[in-house]
C-alpha cells in the first residue's frame, strides 16, 4: 500500500513540473512580451526594458527557466508587477472563498446525486429511472454559465429569495451560506447528473454481487441490503468521479464567481487579465493545477486502500 | 461470395445502415428529440440570412430594449440590435467553430495517437505524460492564461478546443493501436513489407476510427460551450461579431431592466447543448453498447 501511495505521488509530482515546463513554454512561444503587455500601447522603451530586467526576463532563456522551478519549489511565484506583493499572498487570499463554493458544489451533487441514483437503480427501467436518466443527461449538457446566469434570473432577480452578489456579510455564517447557495449551484447541478448515473450503474452491478445474494437469502429486507449494504460499496467509485470533478469544478466556479460577483481565484484571474497582471494569472493557474493534481492523487491513493485491485492495476 | 461481390455490395449495405440508424435514433424519444433538435439549430444557422430580417450588426438607438414582439422575436438589446437575427447568426460561428475545432482536435489526436500506440515505448510513455500534465489545467484556467499573452481571438478559441481535447483522443486511439499492433492482419501486413505509414493508414486506422467519432460527435455539445462561455467572459469572438457568449453577456450588464436579452442568448445555447447530447447519446447506444457510462 505504501509503495502504490508513494509511486502515486511520485506521478503526481512528475505532472505537475511537465505542467509547469508547459506553462513556462507558453510564455515562450506565444508572440508577445510579459513586460510590455503589462505596461499597455503607451510604454516607453526604457520603461519596459526596465520592468524586463526587474521580471528577469533579460536573462537567458535557461536561468529563467531554473529560477522559475527552483523558486515555484520553494513556494515563491514571484512578486505582483505593480503592487510588489507577493504573488502566493494575494492568490492565497482568494483560496478559501473558491473552496467554499466547490465545497458547496460537492454537497449538492453527493447529497442530490447518490439519493437519485440508489433510487434510479432500484426502480430499474421504471418511469423514476426513465426521468431520472433524462434529467442526468440534461443537467451534464448545460453549461454551469448558462444555469449560473439563469438562477440569478429567477431566484435572485424575479423572486428575490437569494442574494445576487458577494459572498455575505464576513463573519455572519447565515449570510455566508445564503450567498453559496446558487453559485454553488451552478457549479454542482452538472455533477448531480454524473454522479446520479454513476451510483445507478455500479449499484446495478453490485446488487448481482454475490455477497447481495446471501444477505437477500437470509431474508434481509430489500430496503435494508441496498442502504446500508450495497450503497456502501456502489459509492466508491463517486470518490474518483469527484476528484477528476474538482477540475471541471474550478473551471466552472470561474463563471460562478464572476456572474454572483463572488471573491475568489476565478475572479482574481479575470480581473488579472483586464488590468494585464501577467504573474497573477500564471501563479493563479500553477495553485489551481497543482490542487487538482494533489486532489486526484488523494483521491486514487484513497480508492487504492479501499479496493486492493486498482492497486494492483498500476504496477 | 465472391470478393468482386463483396465490393459492390459495400455501398449499398452503406445507405441501409444510415437509413436503419436514423430509425433506430427516431425510435428513441431522447434521440428523436436530439435529432430534431440538432436539425433546428443546424437549419435556423444556414438559412440565417433569410429568416433574420435584420442584419445582425445593425445599430438602431431609437429601437434600444425593445422586449419581444412581432417586430423583434426575441427583442432587441442595449443598442438597438435585432436579437433574433444575432442569434441566428451566432449560431453559424458557433457551430462553424464546433465542427472546425471539433475536426482539427480529431486529426491530432489520431496521429498522436497512432505514433504513440505504434512507436516506441519511450515516445509512448513521454507523450502520455504530456496528454497528463496538459489534462491538470483546468480548462477555463488553460484558456484564460493563452488568451492573457495572445489577446481575444477566434484563433485562441480553437487553440484552446485542441489542447483540451486532443488528449482525451489521443488516449483513446492509442489504447486501440496498442492492442492492434500485434493482431494477426498487422502482422501479415508487416511481414509482407508494408511500410510504417501504410500499415497506420490502412490497416489500423480504420479499425480505431469509430468509436472516436462517436466520442468526437459527444464533444460538440462542448465546445459550443467553451466558445459561448469564452465569448461570455469577452475573451472569445469579438464584437460586433454576433456569438451566443456575447449577447449573454450584454444581458448580464442588463439583467435587472431586462431579461429577455439573457434570454435570447441561452436559450440557443440550451436547445444546442442538449440536442447534441441526446443525439449523441442514442448514437453512442445505437452503435456501441460498450461506450455506455463513460464520459
Amino acid at each position: 500500500m505504501l509503495r502504490y501511495a508513494l509511486k502515486r505521488l511520485g506521478l503526481g509530482i512528475v505532472i505537475v513540473s511537465v505542467a509547469m515546463m508547459m506553462l513556462f513554454a507558453m510564455v515562450y512561444v506565444i508572440p508577445g512580451d510579459p513586460a510590455s503587455v503589462a505596461l499597455g500601447p503607451r510604454a516607453t522603451p526604457q520603461m519596459i526594458e526596465a520592468l524586463r530586467a526587474r521580471m528577469g526576463l533579460d536573462q537567458p532563456i535557461w536561468m529563467q527557466f531554473l529560477k522559475f522551478y527552483t523558486s515555484a519549489f520553494r513556494g515563491d511565484l514571484g512578486t505582483e508587477v505593480l503592487s510588489g506583493r507577493q504573488v502566493l499572498d494575494v492568490v492565497f487570499e482568494q483560496v478559501p472563498f473558491t473552496l467554499a463554493l466547490i465545497a458547496g458544489a460537492i454537497s449538492w451533487s453527493v447529497l442530490l446525486g447518490i439519493p437519485l441514483g440508489c433510487i434510479a437503480a432500484v426502480r430499474r427501467g421504471g418511469f423514476v429511472d426513465r426521468v431520472v436518466g433524462i434529467l442526468s443527461v440534461a443537467v451534464i449538457a448545460l453549461p454551469s454559465f448558462v444555469i449560473a446566469i439563469y438562477s440569478l434570473l429567477i431566484f435572485a432577480v424575479a423572486l428575490r429569495w437569494l442574494p445576487a452578489i458577494g459572498a455575505g456579510e464576513p463573519g455572519n455564517l447565515k449570510s455566508q451560506l445564503m450567498a453559496l447557495i446558487l453559485p454553488s449551484l451552478a457549479v454542482g447541478l452538472g455533477w448531480v447528473g454524473y454522479i446520479a448515473r454513476m451510483v445507478r450503474a455500479s449499484m446495478l452491478e453490485t446488487l448481482e454481487a454475490s455477497h447481495i445474494r446471501t444477505a437477500r437469502a437470509f431474508g434481509l429486507s430489500d430496503r435494508r441490503i441496498t442502504y446500508s449494504y450495497a450503497l456502501r460499496i456502489a459509492i466508491l467509485p463517486t470518490i474518483t468521479l469527484l476528484g477528476v470533478g474538482i477540475g471541471h469544478m474550478l473551471s466552472s466556479s470561474v463563471f460562478a464567481e464572476i456572474v454572483f460577483a463572488r471573491p475568489g481565484i476565478g475572479k482574481l484571474v479575470y480581473e488579472a487579465i483586464s488590468v494585464r497582471n501577467y504573474p497573477i494569472v500564471t501563479g493563479a493557474v500553477l495553485v489551481t493545477t497543482v490542487f487538482f493534481v494533489v486532489v486526484n492523487v488523494l483521491a486514487d491513493i484513497v480508492i487504492g486502500a479501499l479496493d486492493p485491485r486498482v492497486r494492483a492495476s498500476f504496477d | 461470395m465472391s470478393e468482386q461481390a463483396l465490393i459492390e455490395r459495400r455501398p449499398l449495405t452503406r445507405l441501409g445502415g444510415l437509413g436503419r440508424t436514423l430509425r433506430r435514433i427516431m425510435r428513441e424519444p431522447l434521440g428523436a428529440l436530439g435529432l430534431s433538435l440538432v436539425v433546428f439549430v443546424v437549419l435556423m444557422a444556414l438559412f440565417a440570412d433569410v429568416l433574420a430580417s435584420y442584419p445582425s450588426t445593425k445599430l438602431s438607438p431609437a429601437d434600444r430594449f425593445q422586449p419581444a414582439s412581432w417586430q423583434h422575436l426575441l427583442g432587441t438589446d442595449h443598442l438597438g440590435r435585432d436579437l433574433f437575427s444575432r442569434v441566428l447568426h451566432g449560431g453559424r460561428i458557433a457551430l462553424a467553430i464546433a465542427l472546425g475545432a471539433t475536426g482539427a482536435s480529431l486529426v491530432i489526436g489520431i496521429v498522436l495517437g497512432l505514433i504513440a500506440g505504434y512507436g516506441p515505448r519511450w515516445l509512448d510513455n513521454l507523450m502520455l505524460l504530456l496528454f497528463d500534465a496538459l489534462k491538470s489545467f483546468p480548462t477555463v484556467m488553460l484558456a484564460l492564461t493563452l488568451v492573457t499573452l495572445t489577446g481575444p481571438s477566434l484563433t485562441a478559441v480553437v487553440v484552446v478546443v485542441v489542447l483540451v481535447s486532443v488528449p482525451g483522443y489521443a488516449r483513446i486511439i492509442r489504447t486501440q493501436t496498442l492492442v492492434l499492433k500485434s493482431a494477426e492482419h498487422v502482422m501479415a501486413a508487416r511481414s509482407m513489407g508494408a511500410s510504417t505509414a501504410r500499415i497506420l493508414a490502412v490497416h489500423i486506422m480504420p479499425n480505431v476510427i469509430g468509436p472516436i467519432l462517436i466520442l468526437a460527435s459527444m464533444d460538440i455539445p462542448v465546445v459550443v460551450a467553451i466558445e459561448a462561455g469564452l465569448s461570455f467572459l469577452g475573451l472569445g469572438v469579438r464584437p460586433p461579431m454576433p456569438s451566443w457568449g456575447s449577447i449573454l453577456n450584454d444581458g448580464f450588464a442588463n439583467i435587472r431592466d431586462s431579461y429577455w436579452i439573457v434570454v435570447a442568448g441561452g436559450l440557443p445555447i440550451v436547445l444546442t447543448t442538449l440536442g447534441f447530447t441526446f443525439l449523441g447519446e442514442t448514437l453512442r447506444d445505437v452503435f456501441d453498447p460498450r461506450l455506455r457510462g463513460r464520459g
